[in-house]
């Protein structure tokens, strides 16, 4: 895998903590064998909405990367329900189905960027080191693979 | 079958499965299978619902589909590792998602339900099912077949167009 400047959280230097959300294992372990290319961390893991809710009040990380079709409850959703409790919390919503509607309506209930799958690294870096230096103000943006 | 809705999917299977691989692939045959569909190894299936109505299954045989997952998790997988059912599942994931990504900015409306293994031998023999149009693709690392069954509902496309 190619080689990237590790990204790290711009308060303490410390490794980057991920919350990685998509039903497919396979999934999960290609985007955690990326981001820990970028020098992040995998903190947790969760298949639905409705885990990916649950871990994030546990976990508290920096980024999550969420699938949006998956059983129990969609990305979307969740994406919403975690931004309602924790307003800054870094959504990054990943998913193979990209059309404008998608990516609009993550962005308007918090998602901070859309990343269409399959996933470039050189992508999801970029979108990473993006979203890390983001103030949390205005976001609006997605970004083919 | 309308050509316009199955395009998208060739287009797509054929980027997708040429990135995930990092080599070129290329479609070896098409073909109109009549008879109920039957599973040649490792397959997924994704049902849509919509606009456009049916499934599309992806299969291929053991040995081709560890090799893929293999090449695509970027380390050997064992022949019976869940994981190469996982990635084979994925890949229809991401192949049908960049399809309909296409097919909604063109007005289709349509639900993509996620993928599930496909373990039986045979398909449902629906209406659907008689008609599959079957793309095989070759790649480095084998055959893998685009098993495509879809119904356009004009009257249901026609009515939320109506209801808008």
């Amino acid at each position: 895998m190619e080689k990237f400047a590790p990204v790290k959280r711009s308060e303490d230097g410390q490794a980057v903590r991920y919350l990685i959300v998509d039903d497919s294992v396979f999934a999960r372990k290609n985007l955690a064998g990326m981001v820990e290319s970028f020098g992040g961390q995998v903190v947790g893991e969760a298949g639905d909405g409705v885990g990916a809710i649950s871990e994030y009040d546990r976990l508290n990380p920096d980024i999550v990367l969420m699938d949006i079709t998956m059983p129990q409850m969609e990305g979307i959703e969740a994406a919403e329900k975690i931004v309602r409790d924790h307003p800054d919390a870094r959504i990054v919503m990943v998913s193979s189905v990209g059309y404008q509607e998608n990516i609009v309506a993550a962005l308007q209930r918090g998602a901070r960027h859309f990343v269409q799958k399959p996933v470039k690294p050189e992508v999801l870096y970029e979108v990473i080191k993006y979203v890390m230096r983001d103030d949390g103000a205005a976001h609006s943006a997605g970004a083919g693979a | 079958m309308r050509m316009e809705l199955i395009q998208p999917f060739i287009n797509s299977a054929d980027a997708v499965l040429a990135q995930g691989l990092q080599s070129p692939t290329s479609i070896e045959n098409l073909t109109m299978e009549e008879e109920a569909y039957r599973r040649k190894g490792v397959a997924a299936e994704v049902i849509l619902s919509g606009d456009i109505e049916g499934r599309i299954i992806f299969d291929a045989d053991q040995n081709t589909a560890v090799q893929f997952a293999s090449r695509m998790a970027g380390a050997e997988l064992p022949d019976t590792d869940a994981l190469v059912r996982e990635a084979v599942c994925e890949i229809a994931n991401q192949i049908i998602g960049n399809a309909v990504t296409v097919l909604n900015d063109q007005g289709f409306h349509f639900r993509v339900h996620p993928p599930t293994v496909h373990t039986s031998e045979q398909g449902s023999k629906s209406s659907e099912d008689t008609e599959a149009l079957v793309i095989c693709f070759s790649t480095e690392t084998g055959q893998v077949f685009m098993n495509v069954a879809l119904r356009y509902h004009r009257r249901r496309a026609m009515e939320r167009a109506a209801a808008v």
